[in-house]
């Protein structure tokens, strides 16, 4: 095909549009809250509340009783597959009965599919909104895993919550894989009311270690 | 100040005369071509809407749906304090981005690439089209999972690949639900939200194979069975197309927000993903998404957060697709981009906050818009888009009067998008193009006689007569004819009272009117003396203090 390629062509329209309409260049301007920090029991009891809004559980515990909160977690919906990242702390699973699936390339999608449960850390969170960030870290794993099993238990530092989406975002390492979770899979597609539990996995529950 | 007309009248035709420009003079871009994809419906909206008004099922869908989600926006944006401040950061944001897409967009493209993507443009929906089904032909998938995407809407992806012998699984479930009954999306963000739950169940319940026929309408079990549907497809089905809320020049990332998790899983499982993105999806910085992730969702369903958004950078070696393409669409954008108001409407973060408050859209819904973009959003971006006037009877061109004015939707904005001056205006260019008219006619002569009293009164006179007799027993008149016949077109005009006012108060019955109501307000005044007086109304409640 002859003439310019669709990249040309379609740069060199906006090129045009930006000279019949010159664009009148303002700064913007970000009056809005960032920096913002929140004493540990204030970011604790907003991320908590938040989560509990999503219906989401939560176990508050210490480091060194993760392992019987994930254990807590798993039990309570029966869970006895369950999968975790090749870099996740073995020893939080030392209180967990049922069988360890580590990830690996070799494990299909449909594999994932046959899990009753995940475990992964958690890369950051954002106590304004009830959000933790997964970035595909060692310890949290690829996205398939934390999305096909329907349960994910999720262990978050409360060194990691930040107040708001800003300060949580400004925790990513930006190119990395990463997914935002805020309660279990959702819709509102049914007459605008919301429903927990579609695609993604039904059930969420955070492990909050609140000296981590 | 002179109005740049020149660049605005020609982005507002519709069929683009070829007019060649003087070598290195800007040429107008052209719309959005006609005949392909879903920018015009093929129905003038005040038929499209008379039909819809008599649907007292989708009526009431509608009212009680959009009174649900406009609640539960105020309240999810009253809760923030700097909430006008995410605003003005959000539009200045926004009208950067345009300023600067001849250097975004590339700096996007050669960091999508860099990380193992391939980047394609598309000046227009035939060659978006024909992009994706050659890399959809080129993995030997006849099957593709989607996310819902107006993008992929807007250019008719799923009806295009049919025809190539390719089938599109939709798995949002509103699109889902959308796709099975054969029916139009009428909502941006819930495109089903003219069904309610015994209309979803049958959809379902007929549509999905091996579906329990004791299916009930609790929306819990209808999400149920919408996941045991497409999960097999989540699992096997090797290609996925998306759009994308946003691009990163900074990064090459992209950023796809969603509640479901289908996003996630058409993200994530397949092994080659193709995401249409209109080219002002693009964003400057990573830190934009700090501006944009808090306006999104509380403007879209008045959630502090949606449950999932996804951002991808290219490929990632042993996670998600390890083949990714981005196609880059213009579409009409650049015809937008082109004039100095309509830009604006490319701002758009399709959050469908201003459907949700538009007191047109709440009576008539999506489809009476024709264009895959409904509300007062759709009813300027559509002409915006692909203009008015590609046919003699273009219905876009009926689309900037499917509004009150009543300015609703520039409140709701989360990017501050003036839709009522961009409605103004396009009124405005439709009748100067539209030149001699009897509404232009019946104008000149109605600013004649009122510059003569005796035979404005005269007139006035002999039209209330003629109104009455025009008017049905309901005391509204319905029909009137030629030339009189536009303005009742759309609106059901009121019986003029017997007396004019103008006699009324000149007869003694108006002058003791007069009289009752000035003693009346001396009364309220002596009542009202000292304290204060009255306090000042304050209709406003925004700028609320820093927490």
């Amino acid at each position: 095909m002859s003439g310019p390629t669709a990249r040309e062509a379609v740069l060199g329209r906006i090129r045009d549009a930006l000279a019949l309409a010159p664009p009148g260049r303002q700064p913007v301007p970000r009056a809005y809250r960032t920096g913002r920090t929140l004493p540990d029991d204030e970011r604790l009891a907003l991320f908590t509340g938040r989560l509990a809004d999503y219906r989401a559980g939560v176990r508050v515990c210490t480091a060194a009783a993760t392992a019987e909160a994930v254990a807590g977690a798993l039990d309570a919906h029966g869970a006895r597959r369950v999968g975790v990242p090749p870099g996740l702390d073995p020893a939080w699973l030392e209180r967990f009965g049922g069988e360890v699936l580590v990830d690996s390339a070799a494990v299909s999608p449909r594999m994932l599919d046959g899990l009753d449960a995940v475990v992964t850390a958690s890369a950051a969170a954002c106590a304004e909104t009830g959000t933790v960030l997964l970035d595909g870290s060692p310890d949290q794993g690829r996205r398939a895993l934390s999305l096909v099993p329907d349960v994910h238990v999720l262990v978050v530092g409360l060194s990691t919550v930040a107040a708001g989406v800003p300060e949580a975002l400004a925790l990513l390492v930006p190119g990395r894989p990463t997914t935002l979770v805020s309660g279990p899979s959702a819709t509102s597609d049914i007459e605008l009311e919301r429903v927990e539990g579609v695609h993604g996995p039904r059930v969420l529950e955070v492990v909050l270690r609140t000296d981590a | 100040m002179t109005r740049p007309s020149r660049p605005g009248a020609a982005a507002g035709s519709g069929d683009d005369p070829p007019e060649r420009p003087l070598p290195g003079t800007p040429a107008p871009p052209p719309h959005a071509p006609p005949g392909t994809g879903r920018l015009r419906g093929d129905t003038p909206f005040p038929r499209a809407a008379r039909a819809a008004l008599g649907d007292h099922t989708l009526r009431d869908n509608l009212r009680r749906a959009t009174g649900t989600i406009r609640a539960r926006r105020l309240a999810a944006t009253r809760e923030l304090p700097d909430w006008e401040r995410l605003r003005d950061a959000g539009a200045a944001l926004k009208s950067e981005a345009l300023d600067r897409l001849p250097e975004l967009l590339p700096q996007l493209e050669a960091a999508f690439t860099g990380r193992g993507g391939t980047v394609h443009w598309a000046r227009d929906a035939a060659e978006a089209n024909a992009i994706v089904t050659r890399l959809v032909r080129e993995t030997g998938s006849e099957e593709v999972v989607k996310v819902k995407s107006m993008a992929t809407q807007e250019i008719g992806l799923n009806e295009h690949l049919a025809r190539q012998g390719i089938t599109a699984y939709e798995t949002d479930l509103a699109e889902l639900i959308v796709q099975l009954s054969g029916d139009r999306p009428s909502h941006i963000l819930v495109p089903a939200i003219h069904r309610n739950r015994e209309e979803i169940r049958g959809i379902l319940r007929d549509g999905i194979p091996d579906a329990d026929p004791r299916l009930g309408s609790d929306p819990a079990e209808l999400a149920a069975a919408a996941r045991a549907h497409l999960r097999e497809r989540f699992l096997t089905v090797p290609v996925a197309v998306s759009g994308a809320n946003f691009g990163i020049a900074e990064t090459g990332t992209l950023c796809v927000v969603e509640s479901e998790g289908n996003g996630r899983m058409c993200l994530t499982l397949p092994r080659t993903l193709i995401t249409v993105m209109g080219i002002e999806k693009v964003v400057p910085l990573h830190r934009d998404l700090e501006v944009f992730l808090q306006l999104l969702p509380r403007s879209a369903t008045g959630e502090r957060m949606n449950p999932y958004t996804s951002l991808w950078t290219g490929v990632t070696p042993g996670d998600g697709p390890q083949e990714v393409h981005l196609v880059l669409l213009d579409n009409g954008r650049t015809a937008a981009l082109a004039d100095p108001l309509g830009r604006g409407a490319l701002g758009c973060i399709r959050c469908s906050a201003c459907l949700n408050v538009c007191p047109v859209y709440e009576r008539v819904g999506g489809h009476a818009y024709g264009s895959t973009y409904p509300g007062p959003i759709g009813a300027v971006l559509s002409p915006y888009l692909a203009g008015m006037h590609a046919t003699g009877d273009d219905p876009n061109r009926t689309l900037p009067y499917a509004s009150t004015l009543c300015g609703a939707c520039l409140d709701a904005c989360p990017v501050r998008i003036d839709l009522p001056a961009m409605l103004v205006d396009l009124r405005r260019r439709h009748t100067e193009e539209a030149g001699r008219t009897p509404e232009a006619l019946a104008m000149r002569t109605a600013g004649a006689v009122m510059r003569r009293p005796r035979l404005y009164t005269a007139a006035q006179r002999t039209a209330a007569r003629l109104a009455r007799a025009a008017a049905r027993r309901e005391g509204r008149i319905t029909r009137l004819p030629p030339p009189l016949a536009g303005w009742t077109e759309a609106r059901d005009a009121p019986v003029p009272a017997r007396d004019a006012f103008r006699s009324w108060f000149a007869s003694p019955e108006g002058a003791a009117a007069m009289r009752a109501a000035a003693r009346e307000g001396e009364r309220r005044r002596a009542a009202h003396e000292g304290p204060g007086g009255g306090a000042p109304a304050d209709g406003h409640d925004r700028r609320e203090e820093e927490r």
